[in-house]
């Protein structure tokens, strides 16, 4: 988690909004380190091991799942069974695992507080054939379930290839756009690779429960990806330079 | 106070604005953008016809009811009926509670409709439908909605019908837009600068030449307009030479595209999403 990152953004792990879609997109750069810090947002002070114990943490890990799905017969519907399929329509079965792994786990310890779906990344899914719609309808399922029936959040990541031919792409990413509450995007410098600055972030609220809420509806940063934080700085502003 | 005169209240030029938009009836094409969201103007003409005593319908999509809801008062709220295609519109769980036929069905059903009094119908969104239905059949649709008032030889009074369709134009490609514009007589598009609002408003009056305005505004919370003079040209944002304009952009990538039956071959989406003003 990137505590300048949060300054931004201007919440903390114990005053996060909820019900909010947040997506992250990533355009000629990595993306993966906003991931991160949303994943160790959530799970602040717990390690990924441990919370994948004790049942708070369920990882559906894609890559593995596919070979599974691919050479192994399946008794029971899988959540990536449209890879069998040879004119799969929709993603119900992945949302169907999703669903069942939000239901409580009645295991006697204190409830979890609400839930938090973080995908990376969607755009694997159009790689695999799915339809930008089929994708944008399995969204909007989960946001339906996670963020306004459990009224946890959701976090996902789509990749922006910047191919103008990927008609596909560009729905889902617009289609998520306008769905979003939040929409972080990282985007690599036009001038090249710099030792300094890393890349830029452009960072817009959408959205907001009263229409005229007094916040500035975008902004953007540059950063820098150190060991183990990011700094921002406003554009120019790298300390570098100063 | 009743609630025309309510309705009436307030400052003039904001009643123009809105009473412009709905004035004509049938289809008011709100077209918005990923910077520049335009359900906040839809909910604006939504208590406006509310207040106007009109039976106002939200074919609810793209969020849910209570974020719909959310910054009406009850008295307003109490005036709307909410058609929840939200919680599931594709009927996974098979019971199908919304509405037999999903939204086209429930907008089939509407043009059905003998009432007198007039109506207000607010498709949120008109996006969510156009991505999953084909475009000839929704213009079909939308076109006997929002002309049921209007059908020659018709002996029973139906009132006025006004259709708010809400449209991100990302999402689709000039074909299926330029054929909903067509069908609208009233065109909203969304902008803006330097984090002032506007709207360029194209109005198409029976029998006259159309007729076009930008105007400069805000929302406030409860959802009534606030009219602005708009930003002086000495305050335009210095244009980044390293961001590429959104126009340019999506005038280089948008592709010809033709009325094709089927629902992917349609939707060809400009990428304008880039928020390509200087900052």
């Amino acid at each position: 988690m990137f505590v300048e990152l949060n300054n931004l953004l201007n919440t903390a792990p114990d005053r996060a909004e909820q019900g909010k879609l947040t997506l992250l997109c990533d355009a000629k750069t990595d993306g993966s380190f906003l991931v991160h810090h949303f994943l160790s947002f959530y799970l602040k002070g717990v390690s990924l091991t441990m919370a994948r114990e004790r049942g708070q943490l369920v990882f559906l890990e894609g890559l593995k799942s596919a070979v599974d799905v691919v050479f192994q017969a399946q008794k029971e519907p899988h959540p990536l069974q449209f890879l069998r399929e040879a004119n799969a329509g929709n993603l119900k079965p992945l949302f169907e695992f999703v669903r069942e792994a939000l239901k409580p786990v009645d295991s006697g310890e204190a409830r979890w507080t609400y839930p938090v779906l973080l995908v990376d990344d969607l755009s694997v899914l159009l790689s695999l054939g799915m339809g930008a719609v089929a994708v944008l309808d399995f969204i909007h399922y989960c946001r339906a379930t996670v963020c306004w029936e459990l009224k946890g959040n959701m976090v996902v990541l789509v990749h922006d290839s910047g191919d103008a031919e990927d008609e596909e792409n560009d729905i889902l990413l617009n289609g998520l756009s306008h769905q979003s509450h939040l929409i972080l995007r990282a985007e690599g410098l036009a001038t090249g690779f710099c030792r300094d600055v890393h890349g830029q972030l452009r960072i817009l609220w959408r959205r907001p429960s009263q229409p005229a809420v007094h916040r500035d509806q975008s902004f953007t940063y540059q950063y820098k990806i150190q060991d183990k934080s990011v700094s921002f700085f406003a554009k120019g502003m790298s300390p570098a330079v100063l | 106070m009743t609630p025309s005169e309510g309705a009436r209240a307030g400052t003039g030029r904001e009643l123009e604005m809105l009473d412009s938009l709905l004035a004509l009836g049938g289809l008011v094409l709100l077209r918005d953008s990923v910077e520049w969201e335009g359900r906040s103007l839809l909910k604006a003409l939504v208590k406006k016809s509310a207040l106007c005593g009109e039976q106002v319908h939200i074919l609810g999509c793209e969020v849910s009811e209570e974020e719909f809801r959310e910054g009406f008062d009850s008295d307003i709220n109490n005036r709307l009926v909410y058609h929840d295609f939200f919680r599931d519109p594709l009927n996974w769980s098979k019971t199908e509670e919304a509405f037999p036929g999903g939204p086209l069905g429930a907008l089939r059903a509407m043009c059905k409709r003998t009432d007198p009094v007039p109506v207000t119908i607010a498709l949120d969104s008109l996006s969510w439908l156009l991505l999953r239905l084909p475009c000839t059949t929704l213009c079909q649709v939308l076109h006997a909605v929002s002309h049921q008032d209007s059908c020659p030889g018709d002996s029973s009074s139906v009132g006025k019908v006004s259709v708010l369709g809400l449209l991100h134009e990302e999402l689709h490609g000039p074909g299926p837009v330029g054929a909903l514009s067509s069908l609208a007589q009233t065109e909203v598009t969304l902008g803006g600068t330097m984090g002032q609002a506007s709207a360029h408003i194209l109005c198409r009056r029976p029998r006259q030449r159309p007729t076009d305005q930008t105007q400069w505004f805000s929302i406030l919370p409860d959802f009534s307009l606030d009219l602005q003079e708009g930003p002086s040209v000495e305050s335009q944002p210095y244009s980044d030479p390293h961001i590429p304009p959104v126009s340019k952009n999506a005038k280089a990538r948008t592709r010809k595209c033709s009325l094709v039956s089927g629902h992917g071959r349609e939707n060809k989406s400009c990428r304008g999403w880039g928020w390509g003003q200087g900052f």
